[in-house]
């Protein structure tokens, strides 16, 4: 409807001094009208009420602004009205605030481990034997499917050593969250038959077997076989007391 | 939609009521004397017991809602409630769980029938496309259908898809997070499987309304794969077709009859009987049998990242079948070589099922990579060059001609 409107009260409108950005807005016009399949009447337009010569631009008028106007307006519009709609399914603040624990290391013996709940995932909590700590840092960082520590206790980037897993002077408890980086399963690990220690380089000493899709983890828990990406994710804890610990 | 309505309203009311809306007329053009080639076989029937079965779903799913509660503390719980006290809730349930199965096996004959008598080809091609949004959204609801009983299966599948999204580059973690509605898959995650879930079998529906309407435009194909020439070669859908039709979801709801009230938890797994827990993962966890190729394409692959393009981009290249098959014949019934490759890639698509059900170790992880392999060449390669290479067999001049060459019965004495 507006297209017919607009050829009946079309008037060439010059605008010598603004002519470079108008001969784009023209453009833009004319791209609009022709997707909008009126190329037809549009150009119809132009030959009935202006010559193609000289700085007229007879098909714009001040509907065309206002038609772009509008769309614009329009369009910026649905898209802040769609951000809440979007934003709701985002963590709510009752999610969010669940956010830190506090965890008792004491009971947990040596070579013993603990699974516990933190924002809804599970945490590992290992108390390694000496021979799992050897092991895992007699690794060579080139031997390591991936470098880099994913520990929230060290620098971001830093390497996979064990050290930057683990928290100083506390080395024999490895904290990590018990979510397989490949599709999200737990890990399996505490087990005594040793069969899932097939990892290259840990010396079938312990570590960690996803038994959804095959990842092996070794005993500082980096990935060392089968498709996940990542290291097990170190989260952010410190020791509040000797013995016991705060995770977020 | 094709063609000018023939309907003449006879009496003073219908005419009256034509004019302010021609609903019968439509009725009448698109399913009654829609002319329709008269060599459809049974193969063609399943669109019509897709159809039945969308409203079997939304009917015990409606059903299913008035009983059941969307909360991590009490859904588990109330899928047993309607097990064991709701009356019939038993049946419902089972017709939900068992339908869904159904629909699927329904669809997989729907879509091979499309491939072997290339259905997909012009002009049709937009026809077969919404088709495969239809397969998607199906997927989609059967998965989100399949956590809401809170079990060990549902809580782990929601966890195992869910986290293929967080293989997006840069953005993956936030995109789960969102989906999630928290860190974990939990409560947030439940309500909005919930509410999705309800939704899009009406959008389902929707779609159906433009296959259908996309179907409408040329007209049905046929086993022959030549187009209607004249009105020797059709008949009437109503009754011919809508009596074939009535015949196979006669038969077809015996099949479902057996699982139903023989087998009614074949087709699940006995650990979805066991409460969520986020702390354990099943030793095995699988998804329901209609993902098991794609979830075996997943696995073959050992990066995240490729495996989880190697999924979806081994349904999404179904948009592009109509343009990979290079074949100047429609039917493969005309198609000596595709006939065994079209049997050869059924075969493999039933295998990698075969190999998404065993665990990933040792000769399955071989055999579903090579596999995964061929169902890209099957697609990317076979396909293209087949239609280049093959020597087609001579098509028949007509429907009619195919129909009236074929041998007669005896007449009954």
């Amino acid at each position: 409807m507006w297209r017919k409107l607009g050829a009946a009260t079309t008037y060439g409108w010059t605008s010598p001094k603004c002519g470079v950005k108008y001969a784009a807005f023209q453009g833009l016009a004319t791209a609009l009208r022709s997707s909008a399949g009126g190329a037809k009447v549009a150009r119809g337009t132009v030959t009935a009420t202006t010559d193609h010569h000289g700085h007229h631009h007879g098909d714009v008028t001040k509907r065309d602004f206002l038609f772009i106007a509008t769309g614009a307006v329009g369009a910026v519009g649905a898209a802040l009205t769609a951000w809440p709609f979007i934003h709701q399914m985002n963590p709510d603040a009752s999610v969010r605030a669940l956010a830190s624990i506090e965890v008792d290391l004491a009971p947990i013996a040596e070579g013993q481990e603990v699974t516990i709940k933190w924002r809804g995932n599970p945490v590992i909590i290992r108390n390694r034997t000496k021979a799992e700590i050897e092991a895992a840092k007699a690794v060579k960082m080139d031997e390591l499917k991936d470098p880099i520590a994913r520990s929230a206790v060290a620098k971001d980037g830093d390497p996979a050593t064990d050290e930057n897993r683990t928290l100083k002077d506390h080395e024999q408890f490895l904290v990590m969250m018990g979510v397989c980086t490949h599709l999200g399963c737990v890990p399996q690990g505490d087990n005594p038959a040793k069969e899932f220690a097939v990892v290259e380089g840990s010396h079938k000493v312990g570590g960690w077997f996803c038994p959804c899709h095959g990842s092996h983890y070794d005993t500082a828990g980096r990935i060392r076989k089968g498709p996940a990406p990542e290291n097990l994710w170190v989260p952010v804890y410190a020791f509040i007391s000797n013995t016991k610990i705060r995770i977020g | 939609m094709a063609g000018h309505s023939t309907y003449v309203p006879k009496s003073a009311f219908g005419k009256w009521f034509h004019e302010r809306l021609p609903i019968y007329a439509l009725v009448k053009d698109t399913v009654m004397d829609f002319p329709t080639p008269k060599n459809l076989n049974y193969w063609w029937t399943f669109g019509g017991i897709l159809s039945l079965m969308l409203v079997v779903q939304i009917i015990t799913g409606i059903v299913l809602v008035m009983h059941y509660t969307p909360h991590v503390d009490y859904a588990f719980n109330s899928v047993e409630h309607i097990m064991r006290d709701v009356n019939y809730g038993w049946l419902m349930r089972y017709m939900h769980a068992n339908g869904a199965s159904m629909f699927f096996i329904a669809v997989y004959i729907h879509m091979f029938r499309g491939m072997y008598y290339g259905s997909y080809k012009a002009p049709r091609e937009v026809l077969w496309m919404i088709g495969v949004v239809i397969y998607l959204i199906m997927m989609a609801t059967a998965f989100m259908g399949y956590v809401l009983p809170w079990g060990q299966m549902s809580f782990w599948g929601a966890k195992v898809i869910t986290n293929l999204f967080s293989a997006i580059p840069f953005f993956g973690d936030a995109v789960t997070t969102w989906l999630w509605g928290g860190y974990s898959v939990d409560n947030p995650t439940l309500s909005r499987f919930f509410s999705l879930h309800y939704l899009l079998p009406f959008v389902l529906a929707g779609v159906v309304g433009l296959h259908i309407w996309a179907l409408h435009v040329p007209g049905n194909g046929n086993p022959t794969g030549i187009e209607v020439k004249s009105g020797q070669d059709t008949v009437a859908f109503h009754p011919y077709y809508t009596m074939k039709d009535s015949f196979a979801i006669g038969v077809f709801l015996l099949f479902f009859a057996f699982w139903l009230f023989f087998q009614p938890n074949y087709l699940g797994h006995p650990l979805n009987y066991q409460l969520a827990n986020p702390l354990v993962t099943p030793a095995h966890i699988v998804p329901e049998w209609y993902y098991l190729p794609f979830y075996a394409i997943l696995r073959a692959i050992p990066n995240k990242l490729m495996g989880v393009v190697a999924m979806f981009g081994s349904i999404l290249i179904l948009f592009a079948l109509p343009w990979l098959d290079t074949s100047r014949v429609r039917s493969g019934a005309y198609r000596p070589m595709f006939k065994w490759f079209f049997w050869i890639f059924a075969v493999v698509c039933v295998a990698l099922g075969y190999l998404g059900s065993k665990p990933p170790e040792g000769a399955y992880v071989v055999w579903a990579r090579i596999l995964t392999a061929y169902y890209f060449v099957h697609f990317l390669i076979i396909l293209p060059l087949l239609g280049l290479l093959e020597n087609p067999k001579s098509l028949p001049s007509s429907i009619s001609d195919d129909v009236l060459s074929k041998p007669k019965l005896a007449p009954a004495e």
